[in-house]
């Protein structure tokens, strides 16, 4: 049982700072030493690679926000592209593969939903269970092999542009657009702040906390499935390990961004910043020649960096 | 939770005589899970297979019989793969170097202790929630390792000290030995003794034992750096079981682990469960997992598996739990 914390105002200018500074502070150290990190191509570059994680962020903004997670993300999105993979394929069109892709995703979605509201199994645990369960589904539908061979309407989304922006981008873009009216400018949005803030009040207010909450995981096992079209057409093929640990830089983007694991707080342009400040991170670290390993290990210094610096600010 | 709050601190004998049941259920659905195999597969009554169930349920059960304390407080610790495959490169590269077992035996525990310790420090000092903290120090140690280990192994390790994880003492393996040792100093500690009663007490209602002058700090960082130590005695008797250790071992070890706490009937919810229960966990999964094996299911089916295990496990200890209210 947590102790009941004291429910601070969402005072967005108290968190503006936080996350535009480590943004700050990321860009100007690595435009310093990292070689040719402020060239043009590769901040373009930095940003077409973000969109991904952004479609990840946005969905676990909101499922933080209701006091959960959802660690499976990862794992479904690799599942989800390789079905892009596998299904475009054998029908040789790119919408038929993400709708499978979506699907898929949805279904674990309302499944990690069912078991958190409805059996009432902590977040993380119930989603510990489906990344297994998605897992060893993506092992077993790929055989342990690479898909290869994608068609070329699934490859032109990463590459092709619309206007002269790249379609990822623009995908990120309108996936922003998405959650932010959603959240901000409709009740629907209300209902996920009462989720995590004061569930009580919702039930006074009629409305079923069950039911919100399946809805919110599902939308997180959608984009999951968006992102799965992203990722194969990325790597022009589908791989069984792809998204694995993806969860964690979502997490992280999340942390970064100011919502809070406790209190039901949430920011979702502090995530879109946090996004940006993790894949400036990873990049710089890459420019730098540092292998991906060292990657992983200071994301994960900065989880705990941004989560203990929300403990500081929660306790002034 | 009123129901928690008494078994946890009800007089032993009530304590146990709950708990003796949940335990018993469990060592039913083992013998059954026994029992359905012996007819589906020739070879599972082989002696040699059973020994090999034992030696598996012996590896899970280091790991977990740590967790199990976390657990035990409401707590959780996702990094416990992760310790184990740092713990036995560091512990893999000691042997390599000084050629003595011992100080890489000592490596490996320290090494395990020292990362628990720092999931106890961000627990208690940072008031990081648990599982958010030790999935950040998950990532942290598999980058480290990766790096560390560079795409090497480490592999060929004396022949005495491989005995530890792949060696027979009177007729049974080696690791077996350790697993009623540690059963026992768990089980002993956590029943026994005060500061065990403690933990159950934190996991039960933490403000309540904090007013009721439980350094709850101090038991905490204790329980967090237990299972770290364990983790890193896990890594040892895999280093000389595998006599190899390469930067990806750890990988498939937390979801098995925290699964064999839960089938063992800890509460996530803390407060409620034994060291001995895990052991059952850890027992049904391995039997479950091997007879997967002996049948000749793909491997790929393992974490599917296992996923369901565990979130079956969790759905049954409620609703049965619930009923008892």
């Amino acid at each position: 049982m947590r102790e009941g914390a004291a429910a601070l105002p969402a005072n967005p200018l108290q968190r503006i700072p936080g996350v535009a500074i480590m943004l700050g502070v990321l860009v100007v150290v690595f435009g310093a030493i990292a070689p040719g990190f402020l060239s043009t191509a590769n901040i373009y570059n930095v940003l077409v690679q973000s969109t991904i994680l952004m479609m990840l962020a946005l969905p676990m903004t909101l499922i933080i926000m209701t006091e959960g997670l959802d660690l499976s993300m990862g794992a479904v999105l690799t599942l989800t592209s390789l079905l892009v993979a596998i299904v475009s394929l054998a029908t040789g069109s790119m919408l038929i593969g993400l709708a499978a892709a979506v699907l898929v995703g949805l279904a674990f979605g309302i499944a990690n939903g069912w078991l958190i509201s409805i059996i009432g199994i902590p977040p993380f645990v119930a989603t510990l269970g489906t990344l297994g369960i998605a897992q060893g589904l993506s092992l077993i539908v790929s055989d342990g092999q690479s898909v290869v061979g994608i068609p070329q309407s699934v490859r032109d989304i990463y590459s092709a542009t619309l206007f002269t922006v790249p379609v990822p981008i623009v995908m990120a873009l309108v996936s922003y657009l998405a959650f932010h009216a959603l959240l901000y400018h409709t009740r629907f949005g209300t209902y996920i702040f009462a989720l995590g803030g004061n569930r009580e009040a919702l039930k006074y207010a009629g409305r079923s906390p069950t039911k919100l909450l399946i809805v919110v995981y599902a939308i997180g096992g959608a984009m999951a499935g968006v992102a799965g079209l992203l990722m194969t057409a990325r790597m022009n093929s589908g791989h069984p390990t792809a998204g694995l640990g993806l969860e964690f830089d979502a997490i992280a983007a999340v942390a970064v961004g100011g919502t809070s694991f406790e209190r039901g707080n949430g920011w979702l342009l502090g995530t879109a910043l946090g996004v940006i400040a993790v894949g400036v991170l990873r990049n710089g670290l890459n420019l730098m020649a540092l292998p991906s390993s060292i990657q992983v290990a200071s994301v994960g210094v900065l989880v705990i960096l941004a989560l203990f610096l929300d403990g500081l600010r929660s306790r002034l | 939770m009123t129901d928690v709050t008494k078994t946890a601190i009800a007089p032993l004998r009530s304590f146990l005589s709950e708990d003796v049941i949940q335990v018993f259920y469990r060592l039913l659905a083992a013998f059954l899970i026994c029992v359905v195999l012996s007819f589906l597969s020739e070879s599972f009554f082989s002696l040699g297979n059973i020994l090999n169930v034992l030696r598996q349920a012996s590896l899970m059960f280091f790991i977990a019989s740590g967790l199990t304390l976390v657990v035990l407080t409401a707590g959780l610790d996702l990094s416990v793969g992760a310790n184990v495959a740092l713990s036995a490169c560091l512990a893999g590269t000691v042997i390599h170097h000084s050629g003595s077992a011992t100080l890489g035996v000592l490596t490996g525990l320290a090494a395990g202790g020292a990362v628990g310790l720092l999931n106890g420090i961000m627990v208690t000092v940072l008031r990081i929630p648990s599982f958010i903290a030790t999935y950040g120090m998950l990532w942290v140690l598999n980058g480290l390792t990766y790096w560390y280990m560079a795409g090497d192994t480490i592999h060929g390790f004396p022949a005495a000290f491989r005995q530890i994880g792949s060696g027979y003492l009177f007729g049974l393996p080696t690791p077996v030995y350790l697993l009623l040792l540690f059963l026992a100093i768990g089980t002993i500690f956590a029943q026994r003794t005060i500061w065990g009663q403690e933990i159950y007490a934190i996991g039960a209602n933490p403000v309540a034992a904090r007013l009721s002058g439980i350094p709850v700090n101090r038991r905490l960082l204790l329980v967090y750096a237990v299972s770290g130590t364990m983790a890193g005695l896990a890594s040892i008797i895999f280093l000389a079981r595998l006599n190899s250790a390469e930067a990806d071992i750890g990988e498939s070890l937390t979801l098995p682990a925290i699964a064999a706490v839960l089938i063992g009937g800890t509460s996530l919810f803390g407060g409620v469960g034994t060291v001995f229960g895990t052991f059952v966990g850890a027992l049904i999964l391995t039997l479950v997992l091997n007879g997967m094996n002996l049948l000749q299911v793909n491997a790929s089916w393992q974490p599917l598996v296992t996923g369901i295990i565990l979130v079956f496990a969790v759905w049954l200890d409620m609703k049965t739990r619930q009923r008892g209210r």
